[in-house]
């Protein structure tokens, strides 16, 4: 079992179209598992169309919150406040000494010195995650709570639970599957991390233009930085022929393979408007090019994976 | 000795977990007897991040004088050491035959970190 | 007054509406670039190489080993594992610390103290703008180091420099001053750390599935946050009419529209921002900043009113 993380650097560059795309044509030879690990924004479900089987709530550290019946400060001697390094606490005259959830990093200190020991510590609830069946496998997935931290431990809950069946199938007796892609979320911090760590191959997607191309540099030093190979696509690579060679050239100088190129097309907005993968778009409507590209990334990135 | 084994489940017929970090149990198996207890090592997985870093605690306190994982990551690997716990891998299926490979001294003992840490 | 410019899908063109705003007032303006993982907007300011650079630092515990006991209170205390007490020995990992300060605290012996631990970048520097006297334009840009996983303390860094450097191009206080920040993707710290002092948000989309999706996630996580904010639709006429109806449904201002356009996509992949490739934009980019200040119930004087 091999698995493929799809990530990006740059936000908007093709990402998670480019997954269902690769499910798309995985799927006609191989039994393959997938994982939405952008967890902050999840999108892929609108492609996939998942049924649901599982739901479970998701605790990640605590959070601190005041009882204002044993508060003592009137806004004067605010020990909590003066502690709290998160700009997390403040006072009005009409709700008292007030924890604001959000800002609140849940490192315990405010409820540990406050003299009247009346801050309570529960767990932070922030989100779910799911097990859902689809049309073309398996599909774990979450919702992350409006607001809540992102450390990576929910994109490594999916990850996790996602392995789990791609090597043992749904109840835990079933046959391996040959392929886990996981849809990454952009950007380098905890998320990406937790996404790439220990995986058999990062697929950058990234387009033709200076800020793709200054992504892509980040983004592939920090696969480096985990020992974890990259390689790459160029979506919209008709956009600008000149930054496409740019990114070409740099790859080349890197020994970063390049898996392919995709033009720019409308096709790839309208499949999914009509939640679809740009192959089932095409089968139903032409504008085969995109597809054709799709499936020859899919084809190199078979043999570079083997 | 006690020797530590990360787990899937209560027996030592349970699956070894090939991560440390995030194993459901750890065994703690008394290798001359091959009696164990189970140490829990959901329970303070609640925290964000820092998994292995807490299932080296729970070894440590156990008073285990070697691991065997699947794999052990940078930061988990620096608190076992810390504390004089000698590592082994082995890609067994089962804690059972990961404790006979131990006994004939066919297991691999590691000096470094053999994976990258995972950020949690 | 400050103005957040954020999303909640990436590459919907945030930091191109940023740079365009900063590019179309004539007020002075300082820009600050918050989305520290993959910083984008000094590319579309021209020549930007003389910028001054300062190292962002969080402090992390130092241990004084002639006074600890190994009692191991820090390692109780800790809640994100970043000390840890095995033995006769205490190991920090700083790379898990939050800097809460906490274990300082606890530590019965003042066996720790804090020493900064650099994190990242910030750089910045004046650009001159052009149009109209009194003009100047401060970009700050904050950059994460590659292997780092938290974006907060640097994107505050960011916005304390910002506030600092806001001083010295006004003599009131920086209150004429606009400061505009240019978010991260999502919805989770990142961009909750950024917009937190916002006076309005300018959230971005794409009339797409995938962009009124996640726009009705960052809608969540204003109101939540109790921030005025309006949607700019960008590359308007390239998907449905789905986020219109969101907006309208949800009366949330519309803010303005900019319609896809070759000029715009190709001055973007160069390196040029949008008011460039189309100045006829200037103006709408100029009314954006005053419905923008109108939202915010900023009057001319930049105080708020009621």
């Amino acid at each position: 079992m091999k698995e493929i993380v799809v990530i990006s650097g740059k936000g908007g560059t093709g990402k998670t179209s480019l997954t269902a795309a690769l499910a798309s044509a995985a799927v006609k030879k191989y039994r393959v598992v997938f994982a939405d690990c952008d967890v902050d924004a999840s999108d892929l479900h609108l492609l996939f169309n998942p049924d649901v089987k599982e739901t479970h709530d998701f605790y990640s550290g605590h959070v601190a919150r005041i009882d204002q019946k044993k508060c003592i400060s009137y806004g004067t001697g605010t020990v909590c406040k003066d502690l709290c390094r998160f700009e997390a606490i403040s006072y009005s005259d009409a709700a008292g000494m007030v924890i604001d959830e959000t800002s609140c990093e849940g490192c315990g200190v405010c409820v540990r010195f406050c003299p009247a020991h009346g801050i309570e510590f529960p767990d932070r609830y922030c989100g779910q995650w799911f097990v859902s069946d689809t049309r073309f496998g398996p599909l774990v997935h979450a919702a992350l709570d409006i607001g809540a931290e992102n450390s990576g431990k929910l994109v490594t809950t999916v990850r996790t639970a996602a392995k789990k069946i791609a090597q043992s199938g749904p109840d835990g007796s079933g046959p391996e599957s040959d392929y886990l892609i996981v849809d990454g979320s952009p950007g380098t911090g905890c998320p990406v991390i937790a996404s790439i760590t220990g995986c058999d191959a990062v697929v950058v997607v990234t387009e033709p233009t200076l800020s793709g191309l200054h992504d892509l540099e980040r983004v592939a030093s920090l696969a480096r930085h985990f020992s974890v190979p990259v390689h790459v696509c160029v979506n919209k690579f008709d956009i600008n022929a000149e930054q496409t060679r740019s990114i070409i050239e740099w790859c080349s100088r890197n020994s970063i393979p390049v898996l392919g190129t995709i033009p720019w097309d409308r096709s790839v907005t309208a499949a999914q408007i009509q939640g679809l993968s740009i192959q089932e778009y095409a089968q139903k409507h032409g504008a085969a090019s995109v597809a054709d590209a799709v499936n020859t990334i899919w084809e190199n990135l078979c043999q570079l994976t083997q | 000795m006690k020797i530590a084994f990360s787990a899937s489940g209560d027996t030592l017929d349970a699956q070894l977990d090939a991560r440390f970090g995030r194993a459901a149990k750890i065994l703690i198996v008394d290798s001359d007897t091959d009696e164990f207890v189970i140490v829990d090592n959901t329970q303070n997985l609640n925290a964000a991040q820092g998994a292995g870093i807490q299932s080296a605690q729970h070894v440590v306190s156990a008073g285990a004088g070697a691991l065997v994982s699947g794999h052990t990551g940078p930061k988990a690997f620096k608190v076992l050491s810390a504390a004089g716990v000698e590592i082994y891998l082995s890609s067994a299926a089962t804690v059972r035959d990961a404790l006979e490979a131990w006994k004939k001294g066919e297991l691999q003992k590691i000096d470094n970190a053999d994976v990258e840490g995972h950020w949690i | 007054m400050k103005i957040a410019v954020a999303s909640g899908k990436g590459g919907t063109g945030k930091t191109n509406v940023s740079v365009s705003l900063a590019l179309s007032v004539s007020d002075p303006v300082v820009l600050l670039d918050c989305d520290v993982e993959e910083p984008n907007s000094s590319i579309f300011l021209g020549d930007t190489t003389g910028r001054q650079t300062e190292t962002v630092t969080v402090p992390v515990p130092v241990l004084d080993e002639s006074k600890c006991t190994a009692c191991g209170e820090c390692g109780r205390f800790c809640e994100f594992n970043a000390i840890v007490c095995v033995g006769t020995s205490v190991m920090v990992f700083p790379e898990l610390c939050h800097s809460c300060g906490g274990c300082i605290r606890v530590c019965p012996h003042g066996a720790l103290h804090e020493e900064e631990s650099p994190v990242g970048e910030l750089s910045f520097c004046t650009i001159s703008a052009g149009t109209g006297s009194n003009r100047a334009l401060i970009l700050v840009e904050g950059v994460l180091t590659i292997g780092k996983a938290m974006s907060p303390p640097v994107i505050r860094a960011v916005k304390r420099k910002g506030s600092a450097l806001a001083g010295t191009l006004s003599s009131e206080n920086a209150r004429d001053v606009l400061t505009i920040m240019d978010s991260p993707p999502g919805t989770s710290c990142p961009m909750t750390t950024t917009v937190s002092d916002a006076d309005v948000v300018i959230l971005v989309t794409e009339p797409t599935p995938f962009g009124l999706h996640d726009l009705d996630l960052a809608v969540q996580t204003v109101r939540k946050m109790k921030l005025p904010f309006g949607v700019v639709i960008n590359r308007s006429d390239s998907g449905d009419d789905r986020v219109r109806e969101y907006c309208k449904k949800e009366s949330i201002p519309l803010l303005l529209e900019i319609p896809e356009d070759r000029r715009i996509a190709e001055g973007y992949s160069s390196g040029i921002p949008l008011v460039q490739a189309a100045p006829e934009y200037r103006e709408q980019f100029a009314r954006l900043a005053r419905d923008a200040a109108y939202l915010a119930g900023v009057v001319n004087d930049g105080r708020k009113h009621a």
